[in-house]
């Protein structure tokens, strides 16, 4: 079986640009919830002098993670922010002294063993740099190790423009590798894949020079199809299986992380700096000069493209991440995530809405869904408030990969109806479960 | 500095268009039209023109009425005027060409919802309407190039010929289209062109023309008859490449369409050799358009669940 998937533009225009570091911005504004889970608790207060990689919020229950200063300076005060999904959200503006001294307390961590990994991995701060946010160490402590068969590198990068994991790959491989050493020393496994898009040569060359040299690692080219980098999809295409509704890829026997997350974590057991910093990639229509920049966490887009050059038009459309399921921002005020591999500022022509007419039921959205699932029965359902027949499409399955959305020749707002029917379907879940107590009792 | 556009997620899109496709179609339906001048003489393109003209009329000025939203640009109506024109006689008088246009786009397609919601193919319902409505100069065929004579010599279309027992054109003439029929329906290398290009283009899919023309030669074969002659005769290429495939009338699905050309293949067969009808191609996909929607319950993409209870 071949999983459907749709051809993209790939726009890697700055797949040979090794990234160059910013100037310290003059202020940045770091909120507190960069990851899946429970924002972290703010441990400072306005005043504090604050250095780089300074724990300034810590996790916060148990899915969450610790936030780190990105700029040695004051803090200038606690704000509070709207968040990407609505929420507000306390966020620690720090005004930079432009030192950037580091934290005197900052030493590489003591690992003996598995728990040390973790805790280790928990200390440095990471998440999810793929762009999920997910919390790095949850993933990792796992609590029978027996079950982790392979570890799955996600290096597919399969959005378009973004290439800052392709750089991680041909300027820090050998950190992956030693990412790999470290996975293979404390949790046993023997088993590794690194999932690359044949579209970027340079990066797989380097990476199987290594990967030669290393007991245990295939390199595994996969076509330049999108979402190769969909959690599904890149379990399925390395090692063949299919991780069920409702599952984590462990449930399958692997681990799946991204290249850049791994790399950082070897980084980290080397050097003790924790997660302040990321290259993320400048690009889009409206950029003068799309390249990779090193950001300190918490920077504003608007620094963050004043350095990298400026615009060359007015931006209409910003996005963290790519175009395919990347997040509209609504102002350049907006910081730089954990979780940010790319800001892409698209102009007014590549930003202008496609216009929307009737579905003329041609079947492209369900027949390159990599899920199987079926958009048009979904939208139909939905408009019908069925519940019922929600949960028999299994859109609760669906990704928001786009694919559908991207295919469709009369432009209807798939994705957009795939998330108001997840909602719809989980009121009614709830309903019925609520309904079925009851009845229990 | 102007308000950034706030949107979800995709913020790209592909290049397919509902205009595009069409556009594709009508490309694909060109050769044929070419063929039908140089084989029936101009009056063909007078039959073109104005089922074209009053399918694009109708759909506009009925849309203006009931205030939808006018796609009358989206080229489908076009579509549907060319269909329906391939479809008549060359002789049929133009006031019933305007008359099964209307019926076309106003009965079967707008007043079941318009593009996208009509459950039966417009060309083909409006096809039959006539042929019940207008028999006489429905089934009343020509020769090739003699419409501008006075005096105008009937003929029989081949499978008429064939079910009288008269004699047959030759398989060059059947591949050609120079022999007696509806205008658009008797050139197969025509029409075999726009279906390679439609596939090419992957407007379409080849389940469907290929499961339609397979039943059709095998239940020839087996029911001993000239396979070739049942293929290359009748509006067969023309259905299977060009009908069988629209969009919302057929399964999405490739096993869908897959029985749904074997449907159609099977009811063609059932009423060319058993039927009263010589022709058996509109009825076919016709009966198949109001079983689309089991076949497509039947035949749904089942999501990747892994095997996850629900």
């Amino acid at each position: 079986m071949k999983l459907h998937g749709i051809k993209v533009p790939h726009k890697k225009n700055t797949a040979g640009c090794k990234p160059v570091r910013m100037d310290v911005p003059e202020t940045v504004t770091i909120p507190v919830s960069m990851h899946i889970g429970k924002p972290a608790k703010v441990t400072v207060k306005r005043g504090d002098t604050v250095k780089v990689g300074q724990r300034i919020a810590e996790a916060d229950g148990f899915v969450s993670s610790d936030i780190h200063a990105s700029v040695s300076g004051t803090v200038h005060k606690i704000d509070e922010m709207t968040a990407s999904n609505g929420a507000k959200i306390p966020c620690i503006v720090i005004k930079s002294d432009g030192k950037q001294e580091l934290f005197e307390e900052i030493k590489p961590p003591q690992v003996n063993d598995f728990d040390g990994f973790v805790a280790a991995v928990r200390a440095s701060g990471a998440v999810g740099l793929g762009g999920a946010g997910f919390p790095t160490f949850i993933k990792l402590g796992v609590k029978d190790l027996s079950k982790v068969e392979a570890v799955v590198i996600n290096a597919a990068e399969c959005e378009p423009y973004i290439t800052s994991d392709t750089r991680t790959m041909i300027d820090k491989c050998e950190y992956v590798f030693k990412g790999i050493e470290a996975i293979k020393k404390y949790m046993k496994v023997k088993r590794f894949i690194i999932g690359i898009e044949n579209n970027k040569r340079e990066a797989i060359t380097k990476m199987k020079e290594l990967a030669e040299k290393t007991e245990g690692v295939e390199i595994k080219v996969l076509p330049s199809i999108y979402p190769q980098g969909g959690e599904k999809v890149l379990v399925y295409n390395t090692v063949k299986r299919i991780i069920p509704k409702g599952s984590l890829p462990l449930d399958v026997g692997v681990i799946v992380i991204n290249v850049t997350t791994l790399a950082f974590i070897a980084e980290y057991l080397e050097t003790g700096i924790p997660l302040v910093e990321k290259c993320i990639t400048v690009d889009g229509s409206s950029i003068k000069e799309p390249k990779n920049m090193i950001a300190p966490i918490g920077t504003t887009i608007k620094d963050l493209t004043e350095a990298a050059g400026g615009f060359k038009s007015d931006p209409a459309k910003v996005l963290y991440g790519g175009p395919m399921m990347g997040i509209a921002v609504p102002s350049l005020d907006e910081p730089v995530l954990k979780n940010t591999n790319a800001i892409i500022a698209m102009d007014e022509k590549e930003a202008a809405p496609p216009k929307t007419t009737p579905c003329i039921s041609c079947g492209a959205c369900l027949n390159h869904c990599p899920l199987r699932l079926d958009p048009r029965e979904i939208a139909r359902a939905y408009q019908l408030d069925s519940g019922e027949e929600l949960e028999k499409l299994c859109v609760d399955l669906c990704m928001e990969c786009g694919c559908c959305s991207f295919v469709c020749p009369a432009n209807r707002p798939l994705v957009q109806t795939n998330k108001l029917a997840k909602i719809k379907l989980r009121q009614y879940l709830t309903a019925k479960k609520s309904e079925n107590e009851k009845e229990g009792k | 500095m102007n308000k950034l556009i706030s949107s979800v997620s995709p913020h790209f899109s592909g290049k397919r268009t509902t205009q595009n496709i069409m556009l594709d179609v009508i490309i694909a339906l060109l050769p044929a039209a070419v063929a039908s001048v140089l084989i029936f003489g101009w009056r063909s393109l007078l039959v073109i023109a104005v089922c074209v003209a009053s399918c694009v009329a109708s759909e506009f000025l009925f849309e203006k009425l009931c205030k939808r939203q006018n796609t009358a640009m989206d080229l489908s109506a076009v579509v549907t005027g060319l269909l329906l024109a391939f479809n008549l006689p060359v002789s049929i008088p133009i006031w019933q060409a305007v008359f099964g246009s209307v019926v076309a786009i106003i009965v079967v397609k707008q007043l079941f919802g318009g593009i996208g919601q009509n459950f039966a193919n417009p060309a083909i319902t409006a096809r039959i309407i006539m042929l019940t409505a207008f028999s006489g100069t429905m089934t009343s065929w020509v020769i090739p190039k003699s419409v501008d004579n006075v005096d105008v010599v009937s003929s029989a279309t081949p499978l008429a010929a064939a079910a009288k027992g008269e004699t047959l054109p030759s398989y060059l003439s059947l591949f050609l289209g120079t022999h007696g029929g509806c205008l658009g329906e008797t050139c197969v290398v025509a029409l075999l062109l726009g279906g390679i290009y439609l596939l090419a283009r992957r407007v379409i899919s080849w389940h469907t023309p290929v499961a339609f023309i397979a039943t059709v030669a095998l239940m020839s074969l087996i029911c001993g008859k000239d396979v070739l002659f049942q293929l290359m005769s009748g509006g067969l290429v023309l259905g299977a490449f060009f009908m069988a495939t629209d969009y919302a009338t057929t399964p999405s699905t490739k096993w869908g369409k897959i029985i749904f050309g074997i449907g159609c293949g099977l009811i063609t067969i059932l009423i060319r050799f058993w039927g009263n009808l010589p022709e058996g191609v509109s009825f076919s996909i016709l009966l198949m358009n109001i079983l689309t929607p089991y076949i497509s319950k039947l035949t749904r993409n089942k999501p990747l669940t892994g095997g996850a209870k629900k």
